[in-house]
């Protein structure tokens, strides 16, 4: 189940946790992966590590031109770019009444906007190959809200949003545009709490678990497949039914 | 009828599914054609790949009928 071999994927902040185990999935399952990132370092490692069908293709979110550069920088290293997975996301936390102008600008920046340039790149490919998959990373604070979190909160609903909409223009083209929610996850930022942080955190969660990257690929990989071809406009979410939603 | 008007017919009619002979001068695309908006942008994509030309946004949305396309690209290939 799940094949994706011949199909070109574009994923964004594969340096991180998360990113990585979408990119190891999709290149599990036959697909030809860009790993995107700001650090190139471990995008080289990761690729080492999966093998020739892995490109690395290096990416500033935060800078516009690098960003429209980026699907056609996949499309020639890869030729074509079937599946994109806006992974990327930074965090600049802060209380709202201290939130400054370049904090919640930053956010939007990296989270939101990029994404909405990287879908519109690949708008033309996808169309004109009548098949896409857009799978966007929110989060559940995008629909719970969070203290602390209000710029990233209003860029992972507003990608929400986004994605519906795009996936309404696009539906009768073969094109699907979801998201996938993750609620919390253990990667190596929650590696640094310490374990009365961790069980305050998980007294939260009926699962009573963090969640692992694969939980989140797997979600990924699904969307991502043929077989999930009528499913658009949605989002799942996998937070260990942190919030039923 | 030009070499042009004859590529651009041929793609409105695969595109579009409609018989050649509703492709007239003044047929628009969406009114006439049966065309929605997305189809209007795919249309323009595959007359930019037949023609090898970029036909930019503005100018793309002044081209509504048959006749405004073989026009366009024309005066632009």
């Amino acid at each position: 189940m799940f094949d994706l071999t011949g199909k070109t994927a574009l994923v964004t902040g594969a340096s991180g946790g998360i990113g990585g185990a979408i990119a190891k999935a999709l290149y599990e399952a036959g697909a030809t992966v860009g790993l995107s990132g700001t650090r190139v370092e471990p995008l080289e490692a990761l690729a080492a590590e999966l093998g020739e069908r892995a490109h690395v293709l290096p990416c500033n979110l935060g800078d516009a031109e690098a960003v429209e550069a980026l699907p056609k920088a996949a499309i020639a290293a890869m030729g074509g770019l079937d599946i994109l997975v806006n992974n990327a996301g930074i965090t600049r936390d802060q209380l709202f009444m201290r939130m400054s102008d370049e904090d919640w600008a930053s956010v939007i920046d990296v989270n939101l906007t990029a994404t909405m340039r990287l879908c519109r790149g690949v708008m033309r490919p996808m169309m004109k190959a009548r098949w896409g998959r857009i799978i966007n990373i929110s989060s559940i604070v995008g629909a719970t809200g969070n203290p602390g979190q209000v710029n990233y909160a209003a860029a992972k609903a507003g990608m929400v949003g986004m994605t519906k909409s795009i996936a309404y223009e696009v539906a009768s083209r073969g094109i699907t545009a979801n998201c996938v929610a993750p609620g919390f996850i253990a990667t190596a930022m929650t590696d640094k709490l310490n374990d009365e942080q961790k069980a305050k955190i998980n007294a939260q969660i009926p699962a009573a678990r963090m969640g692992s990257p694969e939980e989140i690929a797997a979600a990924v990989l699904y969307l991502a497949s043929p077989e999930a071809g009528y499913v658009t406009g949605s989002t799942l979410h996998v937070n260990g039914g942190m919030a039923m939603l | 009828m030009s070499d042009v008007a004859e590529r651009v017919k041929k793609i409105v009619v695969e595109h579009l599914g409609v018989e050649e002979e509703k492709v007239t001068e003044n047929a628009s695309f969406i009114d006439d054609l049966g065309a929605d908006s997305l189809d209007t942008v795919e249309l323009v994509m595959a007359f930019e790949e037949e023609f090898g030309i970029e036909i930019p946004d503005d100018a793309a949305e002044n081209i509504q009928t048959f006749g405004d396309a073989v026009k366009f690209i024309s005066e632009a290939a």
